[in-house]
């Protein structure tokens, strides 16, 4: 071949670039555990709004841990919707960015939170180092699978849920801090995010017991078989409220507000309720969700508000710069 | 083959030897060189082979091995899907528009530096190699930091808000980062030295003789640079853009954080592999990865018969 034709054969081929088709399409910025939910929820949606608009829309998705994620709309990321692991990473929508209003939680209902799930234990088959509860987390020689705070919403939950934990057996904060501390000095590995986290205890076989979503640990069970795994509901732990917001100055220039908001809200309609209780997150509506209560077993919930005085005040106590984590993980 | 330079010299290492060689006994003649003990050699070859078959052949037959666990059908099915197909156009996108754009670069660079004296030649030189130097995730940062919405020319993209000329700068809609032209633009700054590295020591070995003997014998600039330059430079030329191309393809950490990990649309082959490994998908993500590495093997083998070509060239070009 002449080298010359090679030349001009590359140039052409860098001249040539797809041309991409035209249609309403809305981009969810999700969290990493998400995925299959929303695979499942954009088709119905677009299923919905075709048949009550005739209009095709396309939800593209993105996921991540839910603090990287936060941070990559902000750094202009064009995310129509927002749905990620909890509240404090869309105030930083805000905060840092003014891309929504302070108050977007009042905007739907639940604190905006279309369905809620919790933390619980995922351990191998037949449950080898006993683990019934969180305090046998911290006893030495059990290895615990959990994600990084600082990156990973999940991860978040997973702390101030051993801290709820704690506090409510020992009566103190000093005595929770304590627990939490001996806890992580059982971790080995500390994943960026959720998924990053269930993989590493899954498919690297890492951990005697990684502290997970329920959702996330019920999928681990569907696509790996109940005869590798088992679920553990630890006695008490912490209703997790993962919020979704449009986001405003982003639906504004895209001109997409309508759609955004119908996509939001269909989340409470009965059939999004239903798609959220088959992908294993607890649904708000208290007649879909009594269908699934074989699935969800009960146990002690408690709430980030009445625990913790909010997620700003959480955020700030334990995951901010210089926080009890990062004093409990620098020791 | 052994250059003959080679051969003389170990023959000449054997007659003045300073020690008797000991030889094996029943060794058939050949060129008498100094032998090591067999157990060193078999010690040494095991070694190299082990460390070749563990860290290279076993993983890249396990790619295989996984994506054709569960048969043709699913392995062709991992690439029916939409968003593997745009996953691979975009790499593809991505390496047709670095590479060239590195080519240019990189002749233009090489030639400067390795034909002319001028100043801050040597800062030129050390900044060729800054992608080499600094981890592909600040590779990323830097197009955040530069291009985002809270970066610095990220207000006048349209991607936040601009101090003073607001709704003028956020009506517009220039997309880089999370976007294409990002990806592109990360893919070129860690490609970027391969062509340039590959060409400066061949054109400074080669030195500029023949151009100026070109240039007294009446040709323009041009004509010297595409009759007597490039011909010289060719293979080597060949080589840096095939080095060039493989990690255009191949690269994940720059790309993962420009990206925006959008489904469909800026997601390139190895972070799509991420995604699927994510979802316990995996054969799907075997299947993808045992396409990547064989556009790898590919590389190999056309690295492999340019090197093979080049060695043929050479001599001739010698004793021309």
């Amino acid at each position: 071949m002449n080298f010359k034709t090679l030349v001009l054969a590359a140039l052409a081929v860098a001249a040539a670039s797809a041309a991409t088709a035209k249609s309403i399409e809305l981009l969810n910025v999700s969290y990493d555990p998400t995925r299959e939910l929303y695979v499942d929820y954009n088709a119905a949606f677009a299923k919905y709004w075709k048949a009550k608009t005739g209009d095709d829309v396309v939800v593209k998705q993105s996921h991540g841990g839910s603090g990287k994620q936060a941070r990559s709309i902000i750094d202009g990321l064009q995310a129509d919707v927002a749905t990620l692991a909890l509240a404090a990473d869309i105030d930083a929508l805000y905060d840092n960015a003014k891309l929504l209003p302070a108050d977007w939680q009042k905007r739907l209902p639940n604190n905006s939170t279309p369905y809620t799930s919790t933390i619980v234990f995922l351990v191998r088959k037949g449950n080898p180092k006993g683990i019934k509860d969180w305090n046998d987390l911290v006893k030495p020689g059990v290895s615990v699978v959990t994600p990084n705070p600082k990156t990973s919403g999940g991860a978040r939950w997973n702390y101030l849920a051993a801290w709820a934990y704690a506090k409510h057996r020992y009566g103190s904060d000093s005595a929770a801090q304590k627990f939490v501390a001996a806890l992580y000095k059982n971790v080995p590995v500390l994943d960026s995010g959720a998924r990053g986290s269930t993989t590493t205890f899954v498919q690297r076989a890492i951990g005697d017991v990684a502290i997970s979503w329920e959702n996330e640990a019920f999928l681990a069970l569907k696509e790996f078989g109940a005869d590798k795994f088992e679920v553990i509901v630890p006695s008490l732990s912490i209703l997790a409220e993962p919020p979704v917001a449009v986001v405003d100055k982003v639906v504004k220039k895209k001109g997409t507000a309508d759609v955004a908001k119908a996509y939001l809200e269909y989340l409470y309609s009965d059939e999004g309720q239903e798609i959220a209780g088959r992908n294993f997150y607890r649904p708000r509506n208290a007649a879909i969700a009594a269908k699934y209560a074989s699935v969800f077993p009960q146990l002690q919930l408690v709430t980030i508000d009445a625990e913790f005085g909010g997620w700003t005040t959480a955020q700030k106590a334990h995951f901010a710069e210089g926080g009890v984590f990062d004093q409990i993980y620098a020791k | 083959m052994e250059p003959p330079l080679f051969r003389r010299l170990t023959v000449s290492a054997v007659t003045t030897a300073p020690f008797p060689v000991k030889r094996a006994p029943t060794r058939a003649a050949g060129p008498r060189v100094v032998r090591n003990p067999v157990w060193v050699r078999v010690l040494f070859m095991t070694l190299a082979l082990g460390f070749v078959g563990i860290f290279l052949v076993l993983p890249l037959v396990a790619v295989f091995g996984e994506a054709l666990r569960k048969g043709l059908g699913a392995y062709f099915k991992a690439f029916a899907d939409s968003d593997a197909r745009s996953a691979i156009r975009l790499t593809l996108t991505a390496a047709a528009i670095a590479v060239p754009s590195n080519l240019a670069f990189g002749i233009a660079a090489s030639w400067c530096i390795a034909k002319f004296n001028f100043r801050g030649k040597s800062l030129l030189t050390t900044l060729i190699d800054l992608p080499f130097a600094v981890s592909p995730v600040i590779s990323g940062l830097i197009y955040v930091l530069v291009f985002g919405a809270q970066g610095w020319l990220g207000p006048y993209l349209g991607a936040g808000d601009h101090p003073c000329f607001g709704e003028w700068f956020n009506q517009q809609d220039i997309k880089i980062i999370f976007a294409v032209p990002g990806i592109v633009l990360a893919t070129i700054f860690v490609t970027f030295p391969f062509v340039a590295r590959e060409l400066i020591p061949l054109m400074q070995a080669q030195g500029s003789d023949e151009e100026y003997a070109a240039l007294t014998l009446g040709a323009n600039g041009w004509q010297t640079f595409w009759h007597v330059t490039l011909p010289n430079i060719k293979w080597g030329l060949f080589y840096g853009v095939i080095l060039c191309n493989a990690r255009a393809m191949g690269e994940f950490g720059a790309v993962s954080v420009v990206s925006g990990h959008i489904r469909g649309e800026t997601n390139t082959m190895p972070l799509h592999i991420e995604i699927l490994y994510n979802e316990y998908n995996f054969v799907a993500a075997f299947a993808v990865s045992s396409l990547l590495a064989m556009l790898g093997l590919v590389t190999l083998v056309l690295k492999s018969f340019i090197e093979w070509r080049h060695q043929r060239v050479r001599p001739a070009n010698v004793t021309a």
